[in-house]
């Protein structure tokens, strides 16, 4: 198919490398070195897209990541990327591309009603009209959603990969530009190890889209000789389709990298630690704001020459500039090149007498100047606009307007220096009153902004600037400066006239009637919008931002951002810099999250930690689960079985035979020195200075705030040798609490600490086998109940294995933990199962375990506790001791402790024996017909026992231990069952298995 | 991203430390001594510090040493980084030790 706006010749494309592509399902054809967006035009389609509120008609502005009119989903299925700039996106064969925020068609769009009603929707429409009843909400959003909603995202898997990659340079140049490569080689002649990034394919910048020359040859050249140079430096790096997109503290920068499906990474995510960053960002042009400013062909003076010149597209046949400036002049007259018919130059300005005016006047552009374009003909294309002249002041037009033909209307209002990673670099804009633009103010950091960034538009001022600061930059990173001369290069300057800043160009009809005239194209914000703002008392920008959405889509607002300000400040009679800059905050252009989380998913996310039996446990038949980065067997499943049924056999084994459970993740600290004890002393509860070597002892663990942290049990192996246990999900963090303390507080306690959590095999052996089992396995140890009593530990052999075990228990039963090295733990293990058939040994998981130790009324540290439960709390009195002090001991005399209403631990007793209460239901003492009802407390664990043959609770009650008999209440979704309130310790509360 | 110098390892990335929050607040030797609002001010209370602040910090994916930092809370600036039980750098010292 014809490319009807294609140029025979000249741009930087690729005539020989035809690219054919689809958009909105018809065929288009464009050539390599094209973007979607040139190649669209080239075709002839201007019409991309409908508006985000009034769905109007909308067509390509501009050429770059500023556009706010062209958002496109690319490509479908699991590929597919909504909401991407098609003047970003580069042409490849076999694209494909469609319109967003449109139904059915971009043709015909449905919502268009929007745009006659529009009269009945100003800004805060939806929060004005929709608060009201607050309960429909919840439906209105839905609508509202589906109405305004742009792309939609990718519902399958990412098929592509992503990486990370860390870089630590001397100078990193952001922007491939004029300014950003003569900052780049200044750098790298020193020998500087440099970056430079530059968003685009390629290098150049603005250059690629100008006719300029540089040293008497087209700029063009002077851009390859600059790039072989680099290239040919061993420590510059050249990125390009790189965006610097955000800049962090302390110089740290991060660039995605587009890398295309050609080399197996999509993108990269690079992250560098820079001495010093020149900033070469560029500007971004500012369209005018006027009557109808939105239709199809209304471009950005400067993205129409890039067309032209850059693609060799036209982007119409007859072409009207407005203008503010002189820059807009040099579209007229590359226009003309390019064979456009260019109507006129309607100029803001009386007497527009620049070098450039000067040179469209020479061939015979007739320019109208003191004029404004005041209408806009044609829905979804220009065919016309309507110029008058304006009067003395320029708040009003006068006479009769003018018809103009024309199919392409180049605005341009000035430029903006493009302060975002200024901005986030934590500096603040500073106004140029004079020229009516923000420029970048202070640094704060090793930074330095040059060229069109810093508000220099002059080619020759942007290459002095940016070697300067290129030299500057190597040396201020400790680089020698190169005793080569540096030749700036030569470039004609151009003498450029101010600009004229007309905030909002006066028409035939009032601000907001009749016609719209936007300033935020991607939202739909009107001038009539923020003036609206301004009335209802919005005094500041951050907050018209909210009222209105001004600067608020994907493109933040570039193009939006100062027009809205000055129009914001005119109606508050301040000074622009009065209402506020806008703070820029990362990204600069959107990051997909793919490039966030590079390689870091799915199985690599987290670690997983499994125990040396893991295998063992996968063949039995074990669900598992997540316990911090353990996997934890929760149950072992036999076919035919629910998952209750299992947990059933589980427990019963356990106390009537023998059951054998994993415990190697549970964390132990190996603790040495002669201060030990004294630690131990410090950090629980209870005192430690009497315990014998061999023995163990429970310990309760405080933060500093009275509240239980964690518990385990501590054995000491020797004179100055203890060894800890900690809960599995809180080892590391005991690990680091017991360093922060010696550290930080107690640097005179001799006391070394080692994790060892992953050197030991844990197996425990529970219930009335256990110790005949066992025997079968070891002769160095005696496990005689008064040879080896509870809470005691033997030191030999197990099945020939070097062997710590523990005569402690979980389960309440009579119970041994075996520790071996690691290694030996599978061994371990399979000896045990093997002797054990004979007394159905059992393995039991996790939930098992939770079981067993909620028929003794064991607490489990984050499951009865939650960061507000004191030892009192949980009824642990015991453990507290009297004589000395420890962490946590002050604030348990703090008048909330002493509360008598504190919720304390009880057992739940359910009326029906079969009912089980889901944990976490509030309990009510009080019933009424409806909430709210008095809670005086909620479920934490709840099971049913099967060793019990009815369900139990634990539970945490206001004054619980006081209301033991009580019936409360527990108000479910589709029930209230009744319960009576328990002791929490419901099987053998004596204790006498334990010590059997 | 903060660049920090631990005195065991050198600069690196934020990421492989964690903060303490405020530092020089000792352990008060006789937490009985104390009233509720004595102890509450000790365990609840630290200063939010605009401008230059002393804070404590771990290596934690590294040496696992505890160390001071004196930070400007406003432009993140790192002025000292100096070992748990030294004196805080002069200039800085002012700011934020508080009296215990």
């Amino acid at each position: 198919m014809a490319q009807s706006h294609r140029l025979s010749d000249g741009g930087r494309i690729d005539r020989e490398q035809p690219l054919g592509f689809t958009f909105n399902g018809k065929s288009y054809q464009g050539y390599a070195g094209d973007t979607l967006a040139s190649a669209l035009l080239a075709n002839g389609v201007m019409l991309v897209g409908r508006s985000f509120k009034y769905h109007r008609p909308r067509g390509i502005l501009s050429a770059g990541v500023e556009e706010t009119n062209a958002p496109v989903q690319l490509e479908t299925g699991p590929r597919t990327e909504p909401n991407l700039p098609a003047t970003e996106i580069e042409l490849y064969d076999g694209l494909s591309a469609a319109s967003v925020n449109c139904w059915p068609s971009v043709e015909i769009d449905a919502m268009e009603v929007n745009d006659l009603l529009s009269r009945l929707m100003p800004a805060a429409f939806y929060y004005k009209t929709f608060m009201w009843p607050a309960r429909f909400w919840m439906s209105y959003e839905k609508a509202i959603r589906q109405a305004a909603g742009l792309g939609t995202t990718p519902v399958h898997r990412d098929p592509d990969r992503y990486d990370k990659m860390h870089l630590h340079c001397d100078v990193l140049v952001a922007g491939g530009g004029p300014a950003g490569l003569a900052a780049a080689l200044a750098a790298g002649r020193t020998g500087a190890r440099v970056v430079i990034a530059e968003q685009q394919a390629e290098f150049g910048g603005a250059l690629l889209g100008e006719r300029d020359e540089i040293d008497g040859a087209p700029a063009i050249e002077w851009v390859a000789a600059a790039l072989a140079e680099l290239a040919a430096m061993p420590e510059v790096r050249l990125l390009p389709r790189t965006t610097v997109f955000g800049y962090y503290d302390h110089n740290f920068v991060a660039l995605l990298e587009h890398r295309g499906d050609t080399v197996g990474t999509r993108k990269r995510l690079w992250k560098v630690r820079v001495k010093q960053t020149v900033l070469a960002t560029g500007a971004i042009e500012r369209p005018l704001v006027f009557a109808d400013n939105d239709r199809p062909g209304i471009m950005l003076a400067g993205a129409a020459r890039t067309y032209a010149n850059r693609f060799a597209v036209t982007p119409g046949r007859r072409a009207v500039i407005f203008t503010n400036n002189d820059d807009a002049y040099r579209t007229a007259l590359d226009l003309k090149a390019a064979g456009v018919e260019v109507a006129c130059v309607v100029d803001l300005r009386g007497d527009p007498d620049g070098d450039l005016p000067d040179r469209a006047d020479a061939q015979g552009i007739e320019v109208l100047g003191g004029w404004a374009v005041t209408a806009v003909h044609g829905r979804k294309r220009v065919n016309a606009v309507e110029v008058m002249a304006l009067d003395a002041s320029g708040e009003a037009v006068d006479g009769e307007p003018r018809r103009i033909d024309c199919d392409l209307v180049c605005v341009s209002g000035g430029w903006n220096p493009t302060l975002h990673l200024f901005s986030q670099s934590g500096g603040r804009a500073r106004f140029d009153a004079a020229r009516s633009l923000f420029v970048p103010g202070d640094s704060m950091q090793a930074e330095c902004s040059v060229g069109a960034a810093n508000g220099t538009f002059g080619l020759a001022s942007c290459l002095t600037e940016g070697h300067e600061a290129g030299a500057a930059a190597a040396a201020g990173a400790g680089r020698r400066r190169s005793q080569k001369r540096i030749s700036v290069p030569r470039v004609a300057e151009t003498v450029e006239g101010a600009w004229r800043n007309l905030w909002v160009v006066p028409g035939k009809h009032p601000v907001g009637r009749r016609a719209k005239h936007f300033v935020d194209l991607h939202n739909d914000v009107t001038a009539a919008d923020i003036q609206l703002s301004a009335r209802e008392g919005y005094e500041s920008v951050e907050h018209t931002k909210r009222y209105t959405t001004l600067g608020m889509g994907p493109d933040q607002g570039k193009t939006s951002n100062i027009a809205g300000l000055a129009i914001l400040a005119r109606e508050r009679g301040a000074d622009i810099p009065d209402v506020g800059t806008t703070t820029f905050r990362p990204p600069y252009t959107p990051v997909t999250f793919g490039a966030l989380a590079g390689r870091d998913i799915g199985p690599l996310a987290d670690p997983v930690r499994r125990t040396p039996m893991h295998h063992w446990h996968e063949r039995a038949g074990a669900v598992f689960e997540d316990v911090g980065q353990w996997k934890r067997p929760r149950y072992y499943h036999r076919p035919s079985e629910t998952m209750g049924d299992a947990v059933d056999r589980e427990c019963l084994a356990a106390r009537n035979s023998v059951a054998i459970l994993d415990a190697s993740t549970l964390g132990k600290i190996d603790i040495q020195g002669p201060d030990a004890a004294e630690l131990l002393n410090r950090v629980y509860t209870n005192a430690w200075d009497a315990l014998a070597v061999d023995r163990c002892r429970y310990g309760l663990m405080l933060g500093e705030d009275g509240m239980v942290m964690d518990d385990g049990v501590t054995a000491r192996l020797g004179e100055n040798r203890y060894l800890m246990t900690t809960t599995t999900g809180n080892a590391a963090r005991v690990m680091g609490w017991l360093e922060e303390w010696l550290q930080t507080e107690w640097p005179e306690l001799k006391v070394h600490l080692t994790s060892v959590t992953e050197q030991w095999a844990t197996v425990t052996l529970s219930g009335p086998h256990a110790r005949r089992l066992l025997g079968a396995f070891t002769t160095d140890i005696d496990l005689d109940a008064k040879a080896f009593p509870f809470m005691s530990l033997r030191q030999g052999t197990v099945a020939g294995i070097p062997a710590r075990v523990f005569r402690i228990s979980f389960t309440g039963e009579s119970s041994f933990e075996i520790n071996v090295p690691a290694g030996y733990g599978l061994a371990l293990w399979t000896a045990l199962m093997g002797a054990g058939e004979k007394y159905g040994i059992t393995p039991y998981g996790t939930e098992a375990m939770h079981v067993l130790r909620a028929e003794k009324g064991f607490i489990i540290v984050g499951q009865e506790t939650d960061g507000t439960v004191t030892p009192v709390d949980l009824g642990m009195d015991w453990v507290l001791s009297k004589k000395k002090d420890f962490i946590g001991k002050r604030s348990l005399d703090r008048a909330d402790c002493q509360r008598l209403d504190r919720k304390q631990l009880v057992g739940l007793l359910t009326e029906d024996p079969n009912s089980v209460l889901p944990e976490g239901a509030q309990i009510v003492s009080e019933l009424r017909d409806k909430p709210p009802m008095p809670m005086i407390g909620h479920v934490t664990s709840s099971y049913f026992s099967a060793n019990l043959g009815r369900s139990i609770a634990l539970a945490l009650v206001k004054d619980g231990r006081a209301r033991q008999g009580q019936t409360v209440h527990v108000p479910l979704d589709d029930r209230t069952p009744r319960a009576v309130i328990a002791d929490p310790a419901f099987y053998d509360p004596e204790g006498d298995r334990l010590h059997g | 991203m903060l660049l920090i110098s631990c005195p065991w390892c050198g600069a690196r990335d934020e990421t492989e430390f964690s903060c303490g929050g405020e530092a020089h607040i000792a352990r008060p030797a006789d937490p009985n001594a104390l009233s509720d609002a004595e102890w509450a001010d000790y365990l609840f209370m630290r200063k939010n510090t605009r401008g230059p602040y002393l804070e404590r910090w771990v290596h934690t994916a590294g040496c696992r040493r505890w160390f001071n930092v004196a930070r400007d809370t406003v432009t993140n600036e790192i002025t000292a980084v100096y070992k748990m039980g030294a004196k805080p750098p002069r200039a800085r010292a002012k700011a934020s030790r508080r009296k215990r």
